[in-house]
């Protein structure tokens, strides 16, 4: 809690490195991205580390205060976005899950449903979207309300009042979405499969529902469920650092709130896409 | 670890240089010496930007000097951390313009360092606030958020949050910007009183340090007066020995003062 806390995350280079001119040739252009890209995976690793330790040695402090705002982010980041998440499970089935479902069943390949379907909406697309659709809904909200909280000098007042800035702003935030992006899965994937098949009822398709399910459940296995849990919850704590980090440590004034978020929805869907090529790896080496 | 049988100034400063809270490499002072004893009334001027805000940033423990020792009764600054937690909340502060969290009401604003440090729910703190509301004429605006708020009740909203843990030390940056003739009036008033002793502290006398841009409005035989001029930190002394003194910078903040009275 040591005084001016989201100082420490404070990247001199990397400001020096965005408001220097354009370099004049093509390949210093790239050495400045790669430093940029390597400064601020430092900034979010040691951002990430210390959001562990606050979550893990102070799960007892303040739980009157604390607990309550975890129960509001699980609220902001899940229980909120439950109707647009039917939506997109809704429209997931139908776009998706129900041409798979026809287009494989009057081929013959009906087979391969269940297989399809699992690699398809539970390990890739489920998870993927889910996340996708929390870090533009909550993500950017995370970064505006924290960048106007550090700009209007609310982190400095926290900090006078005793009270950790990472404890009180950023574990709730980190936690919420953790869990609110892995209901949401769930409840994206049991919607997608459930529309996909009523789509695929509808075109006529000749599968009957127990064979439809059979076949999911014959394909999905252990490691499909322990997968899953796991790289929602990754999506989730990465989602939450990478938009808290820049909304907390990053700007200080007002006007760069805006471009900060876009900048900080861009990394997010990055280190996404790191996330998911790293679950893919584990698929293919277990 | 605090030394206070030895040190029994409530804040002191050595040879200290502070830097701008927004930019380290700006240098607001040089050379700070400052020892402020317990139940003092210390009031520092000098003009906008001149780095008022920095020192008593700095003398709260909210940034460190960029050389020099300061010290907060009797422990360094620079070494407060989660274990010095209980010598940090000896020293409250009131940022100019208050800084209230915009997304509480006042009254859980009022709450929220009482509710933290102590772990209560907010029925178990709801007594405690509501008393302090009430002295502070603030209870009309309990449930209402800061930007509902007109700036003069932000400014005391700001201060019922700094006085909640009972301090020992109150820093306050600018208290009388933007207040209107009322308010001013009202909380020179009431600082008066937290330093002779309140009841909400017991009648334990508390020691203040305010800032300001115009001296005028706390003029009184008990306080102590400083100017930070120039990179320089002045000590004044009373307000006899400011009244008679040739200091260039401390005539022309009067004259500035009497241009825009408070």
């Amino acid at each position: 809690m040591r005084g001016n806390l989201a100082k420490a995350f404070e990247l001199a280079n990397t400001q020096v490195l965005r408001s220097s001119p354009l370099p004049k040739s093509y390949t210093d252009y790239l050495g400045r991205k790669l430093f940029l890209f390597l400064l601020t995976m430092q900034g979010l690793g040691a951002f990430a580390l210390i959001t562990l330790g606050v979550i893990l040695t102070k799960n007892n402090v303040a739980k009157n205060v604390i607990h309550p705002r975890i129960r509001q982010e699980i609220v902001r980041s899940g229980v909120a976005l439950l109707p647009m998440f039917g939506f997109v499970a809704l429209a997931l089935g139908f776009l998706v899950v129900g041409q798979a479902v026809s287009v494989l069943t009057k081929n013959g390949a009906a087979n391969f449903l269940g297989s399809t379907m699992v690699i398809v909406v539970v390990r890739e697309l489920g998870p993927l979207l889910a996340a996708m659709l929390v870090l533009t809904r909550v993500g950017t909200a995370n970064v505006i309300e924290l960048g106007t909280s550090r700009a209007l000098g609310e982190v400095e007042a926290l900090e006078a009042l005793g009270i950790d800035p990472m404890h009180y702003l950023i574990a709730p935030r980190v936690i919420g979405m953790a869990l609110g992006i892995f209901s949401l899965t769930v409840y994206l994937i049991i919607g997608a499969l459930a529309s996909g098949f009523l789509f695929a009822f509808l075109q006529g398709a000749p599968m009957r529902l127990g064979d439809y399910y059979r076949q999911i459940a014959d394909a999905l296995s252990w490691l499909d469920f322990a997968l899953l849990a796991l790289k929602t919850l990754a999506f989730g704590f990465t989602i939450a650092i990478v938009t808290c980090y820049h909304g907390l440590a990053q700007p200080l004034r007002l006007e760069e709130v805006s471009r900060v978020a876009v900048r900080a929805v861009s990394q997010g869907v990055i280190v996404c896409v790191l996330v998911d090529a790293l679950f893919i790896v584990l698929y293919l080496f277990s | 670890m605090s030394d206070d049988t030895f040190n029994p100034n409530v804040i002191e400063l050595r040879d200290v240089t502070v830097t701008s809270m927004r930019n380290a490499a700006l240098v607001v002072a040089e050379e700070v010496n400052w020892s402020v004893l317990p139940g003092e009334f210390w009031v520092v001027g000098g003009q906008q930007y001149s780095g008022k805000s920095d020192l008593l940033m700095l003398a709260a423990g909210l940034m460190n000097p960029a050389n020099g020792t300061c010290h907060v009764f009797g422990s360094a600054t620079d070494s407060f951390g989660e274990a010095q937690l209980a010598e940090r909340l000896r020293v409250g502060f009131v940022f100019q313009g208050g800084q209230l969290f915009n997304r509480l009401t006042v009254a859980e604003n009022v709450a929220l360092p009482l509710r933290y440090q102590k772990n209560l729910t907010a029925v178990e703190s709801a007594r405690t606030v509501e008393v302090l509301l009430e002295m502070l004429e603030l209870k009309p605006f309990a449930d209402l958020t800061p930007s509902n708020v007109a700036a003069s009740w932000r400014v005391r909203a700001a201060l019922a949050r700094a006085l909640v843990l009972k301090p020992e030390l109150l820093l306050l940056d600018n208290p009388l910007t933007g207040l209107g003739a009322r308010h001013g009036q009202w909380m020179l008033r009431f600082l008066e009183q937290l330093s002779h002793g309140h009841e909400w502290l017991g009648g334990r006398p508390l020691t203040l340090v305010a800032s300001t841009d115009d001296f005028r409005p706390w003029q009184h035989a008990q306080r102590k007066f400083a100017l930070l001029h120039e990179k320089k930190f002045i000590p004044l002394g009373s307000w006899t020995e400011i009244e008679t003194t040739g200091h260039a910078a401390v005539r022309e903040l009067m004259a500035l003062a009497e241009e825009t009275p408070n």
